[in-house]
């Protein structure tokens, strides 16, 4: 365990604030490198986390994911399915929602990521973890993270006019409930708060417009 | 996941070379459905080639007015597309009705196109399958074949190809563009490009090892009123149980190609030339040669019933 490739990165995170702190955006060319034999090939990354640019030295097969919650200790983002199912992992990369369960941190070099904790603190929260608060739009917590990120990209999609599959124009887009319904429908709630999802996300398009 | 080898790709040519010079290796460019078949370890690459800054992400305008789609334009960003809502709203439609918002942020033309089946013998490595595994066998034959193909079938594999966006490709007669190791590229027409199983259900697609999709691309726009419709289990996020694409023009004419059916989407000019018949004369002519199984004999009436929806709409339409 001691030799481990996992616990050496990981006591290098943890071994100082150095490997948290600014570093400088090398975006490195990772070249092809072959394995010696039942050596894993790691590779240096730098991503930009919640403002700060963070350098990590990956094995390839580290999810975005497992980056942000083993490597950088982001526990804010939950592992649900692990498989693009569930939606508890979402995130903002460049300024767009993704799985980061279903892509590996190393395609990610350089970019900027928006987790649950870099949209807002308990003291300062952003409009829709409040509006969560608020609405209740949730029961266990667990999906609430990959939500409330899901839902802060849904109101920056509609005002972008990208269309949906309940967009009966496509050049007309407009927030309405079953607009957020459809749009949602990759964040699941096994408590099924959804009523209440919905409550607040339609709270937050509605302060936005007023 | 198994252990592998990266690399970030510096062009399409060097990214073909290198897929040739490493017979393990695979593209990743969304990577939603490699990752997820990696980690059950169906896909086990060996070196992964990420292409994703080549710079093959944007859309534009053909000398012809049709359009070029580079491989790595992402789906929100195809179904968005001002052009394609307007001139081509059947491939707006047909995308926004597949996977969530979050995937389709991520997920590409050229890995839309290249995605597995979803056959859930495909996914459990504890049955056999030829498409997996070469030579052991279909579980879904006798299995639980509900959601399996009925056109274009053989003893050794009934699958479908879940995509809805090929489905409207191939309504659209597009064309893929691709690059092979030795610089050299080429065009495969969308009714070429997905094979049916035959024996060698592993094989999916006209690609040679190695070569690269570059794009595809779309004639001149047709006009006419564009249709997607997608049928279910639930209301969203979900992969068809069937669809149909269709386009109807001036005088009757119209054309229809068909998700959920078979190992490719499915349109035969057969299907088209029924047009003006009715939506029964159009069924009858796509299900020739059907070859139902024990659990998925209802796609049949589905397509019937589908079709004459779509009719419907386009009188109340018209």
């Amino acid at each position: 365990m001691k030799d481990s490739p996992a616990a050496l990165s990981r006591r290098a995170v943890l071994g100082g604030s150095a490997a948290l702190c600014a570093a400088p955006a090398i975006h490195a060319s990772a070249n092809a490198q072959t394995a010696p034999t039942g050596k894993t090939q790691m590779i240096a990354t730098t991503l930009k986390v919640n403002g700060k640019d963070v350098r990590l030295t990956l094995d390839p097969r580290t999810t975005l994911l497992d980056a942000l919650r083993e490597h950088l200790h982001l526990t804010g983002t939950k592992k649900g399915c692990d498989h693009g199912q569930c939606g508890a992992c979402t995130v903002i990369v460049e300024g767009r929602r993704i799985n980061s369960c279903l892509t590996l941190a190393l395609m990610h070099d350089g970019d900027d990521i928006t987790t649950i904790e870099g949209l807002g603190t308990p003291d300062k929260m952003h409009p829709m973890q409040r509006a969560f608060v608020t609405h209740d739009g949730f029961q266990c917590g667990y999906c609430t993270p990959g939500q409330i990120c899901s839902a802060v990209a849904v109101l920056d999609e509609i005002e972008a006019g990208i269309p949906s599959h309940v967009t009966e124009d496509l050049d007309k887009v407009a927030f309405s409930d079953a607009e957020v319904r459809e749009r949602m429908s990759g964040n699941i709630c096994r408590c099924a708060a959804y009523p209440n999802i919905v409550a607040a996300i339609r709270d937050v398009a509605e302060g936005e417009k007023a | 996941m198994k252990a592998f080898t990266y690399e970030r790709a510096t062009s399409p040519a060097k990214a073909a070379a290198a897929a040739v010079a490493n017979p393990g290796a695979r593209f990743i460019a969304g990577g939603t459905n490699l990752l997820d078949l990696m980690k059950l370890q169906i896909e086990t690459p060996t070196h992964l080639i990420d292409v994703n800054r080549l710079d093959l992400d944007t859309v534009r305008e053909t000398s012809d007015g049709g359009l070029r789609i580079g491989a790595l334009v992402r789906n929100t960003d195809l179904a968005a597309h001002k052009k394609v809502r307007r001139d081509y709203a059947v491939l707006s439609r047909a995308l926004l009705s597949g996977a969530s918002g979050q995937l389709r942020n991520k997920a590409t033309t050229a890995g839309n196109l290249l995605q597995r089946t979803r056959c859930p013998y495909f996914y459990d490595t504890t049955k056999p399958c030829n498409k997996r595994r070469p030579g052991t066998g279909c579980a879904a034959l006798a299995g639980f074949n509900r959601n399996m193909a009925i056109l274009g079938t053989s003893a050794d594999c009934i699958a479908t190809h879940p995509s809805d966006m090929a489905v409207a490709m191939r309504l659209l007669d597009a064309t893929v563009e691709t690059v092979a190791a030795d610089g050299s590229s080429r065009a495969i027409p969308i009714a070429d490009f997905h094979r049916l199983p035959g024996t060698t259900p592993d094989i999916e697609t006209a690609l040679a090892p190695g070569e690269l999709v570059t794009a595809v691309v779309l004639p001149r726009p047709i006009g006419g009123s564009h249709v997607y419709r997608k049928v279910r289990d639930r209301a969203s996020y979900a992969f068809a149980v069937i669809s149909v694409a269709a386009i109807f023009g001036k005088d009757s004419n119209a054309r229809f190609a068909f998700g959920g059916l078979a190992h490719k989407p499915w349109r035969t000019e057969a299907a088209d030339a029924a047009a003006a018949a009715g939506a029964n004369a159009v069924a009858d002519a796509a299900l020739a040669g059907a070859k139902t199984t024990e659990h998925n004999r209802f796609k049949t009436d589905l397509v019937r019933r589908t079709l004459a929806q779509v009719y419907a709409q386009q009188e109340i339409r018209a």
